[in-house]
């Protein structure tokens, strides 16, 4: 069970690394969004995930996007502080002793509970990046149109990859 | 110390998180070039705002001795003007048109900022491009001495490359037998009163008190005192001798300097371009 949730997470990586660095790098729409499907994997992290590691996936995944897309640092800060809300809002949604399922998954979560999770995920690690890309605040306006509009592409495409694989459990 | 544990422990995510941010944050800004410009830029004026204010206070302690140096430099230029109008124009004479013909102007500027404990010293002046100032024309201190050479030219304010410069050097001379050598600060000297004279011809002796002045062969008009010998003929390793002399200039209370400005510099320079390297 623990070898299979470990294969599936690193065959996870792979094809969302994969996914994201040859195909969605070369999409955009006039470059104001730009989706990072990427963070999925982190979302998708199984719950009894060590604090120290799940940092240290965030960050070792963010520096392997940040090799491909030349701007070292930058996503590695951004998935950083994606593990840290996804840490807070776990613990605060959800009773730590109660959680029976694997991981934070919408075939596992519900709509609801999982269509929150991810939107405050990815809307804080979008800010991060973008903010961290353009690292000044006079074109504020421009830079939260671009956060804003690339927000509701990644989850328009982790809903998607998440309905795709949607397993319907007994709940 | 327990209850510290157990607090960091608790609070694991959160420390977790400032550790990793800001290890995040220090590698944008280190190797991405644009952060690190933005970065760089935003300090800087801060910091210039800083020296700026600073400079009002040193200006205003440093007052007695600035007038005393007006007062001195006041009194040359009216002793050289006596020399000047006591002339006589009934003789006849040939009279040489000093003020249309004259080669070097100088443009008197204010020192914004200046630094002379780094091992390559830049300072600020704020005269510009709308003053006619180039790059690469020579500054020289009010009473004697030299400054440097200007490097970056924005429209009202100038850099200076100081002779407390690794890559500044002049071309002086003996003042006693017209003997060439090149000045430069020299390497591992840190002491802002000394500088060091190389590649003086084997040949020539130096003495202990020789006066030093600018050669004229760079863009510094000829006879400009540059320093003292304090240590003659030190031997190096080639074929020529060096000296360690004392600087007229002293950097650290500089305020006001003089940019020349050579009205022949660019002909001098298409002229001499002409030339072809390997003739």
């Amino acid at each position: 069970m623990n070898s299979r949730i470990i294969i599936v997470n690193v065959i996870r990586w792979f094809l969302l690394l994969f996914v994201q660095i040859f195909l969605l790098k070369n999409m955009g729409f006039y470059d104001l969004s730009t989706p990072f499907i990427y963070v999925l994997f982190l979302l998708l992290l199984p719950f009894g995930i060590p604090n120290i590691l799940l940092y240290v996936l965030a960050f070792a995944t963010g520096l392997a996007l940040d090799a491909f897309y030349d701007t070292m640092g930058v996503h590695a800060t951004a998935c950083v502080v994606l593990a840290f809300v996804r840490i807070s809002f776990i613990s605060i949604s959800l009773n730590r002793d109660a959680i029976d399922d694997p991981e934070p998954s919408l075939s596992y979560m519900g709509f609801q509970w999982f269509s929150l999770y991810a939107f405050l995920c990815v809307a804080a690690h979008h800010l991060v990046l973008f903010f961290l890309e353009t690292f000044r605040l006079t074109e504020i306006g421009y830079t939260l149109m671009r956060c804003g509009l690339s927000c509701i592409f990644t989850l328009l495409i982790i809903f998607l990859v998440e309905f795709i694989f949607y397993k319907r459990t007994p709940r | 110390m327990r209850n510290l544990w157990i607090f960091i422990s608790r609070y694991n995510a959160f420390f977790l998180f400032i550790i990793f941010f800001f290890v995040g944050i220090y590698l944008t800004v280190k190797n991405n070039a644009y952060q690190r410009s933005v970065t760089l830029n935003s300090s800087n004026e801060i910091v210039g705002t800083a020296y700026e204010r600073l400079n009002v206070f040193k200006r205003y302690l440093n007052l007695g001795m600035v007038n005393d140096s007006l007062a001195a430099e006041n009194a040359k230029l009216k002793s050289q003007l006596l020399g000047l109008t006591t002339v006589d124009t009934a003789k006849d004479v040939k009279v040489v048109d000093t003020v249309t013909n004259q080669q070097y102007t100088y443009l008197a500027a204010k020192v914004v900022k200046n630094s002379v404990t780094l091992r390559n010293n830049i300072m600020t002046i704020n005269k510009g491009t709308d003053d006619g100032i180039k790059s690469g024309m020579a500054v020289i201190a009010p009473q004697r001495g030299v400054v440097g050479f200007i490097r970056d030219v924005s429209p009202h304010l100038a850099t200076i490359q100081s002779l407390l410069h690794k890559d500044t050097k002049i071309s002086v001379t003996l003042k006693k037998n017209h003997a060439l050598g090149s000045l430069v600060w020299g390497d591992g000297n840190f002491d802002i009163k000394k500088a060091f004279v190389k590649e003086v011809p084997n040949h020539i002796k130096m003495y202990v008190g020789d006066t030093v002045v600018t050669s004229g062969y760079g863009s510094f008009p000829a006879g400009v005192l540059v320093g003292k010998i304090s240590k003659a003929n030190v031997a190096t390793n080639d074929n020529f001798l060096s000296a360690e002399l004392n600087l007229f200039t002293d950097f650290s209370t500089l305020q006001y300097v003089y940019v020349v400005k050579d009205k022949r510099a660019d002909e001098q320079k298409a002229l001499e371009s002409m030339a072809k390297p390997n003739e």
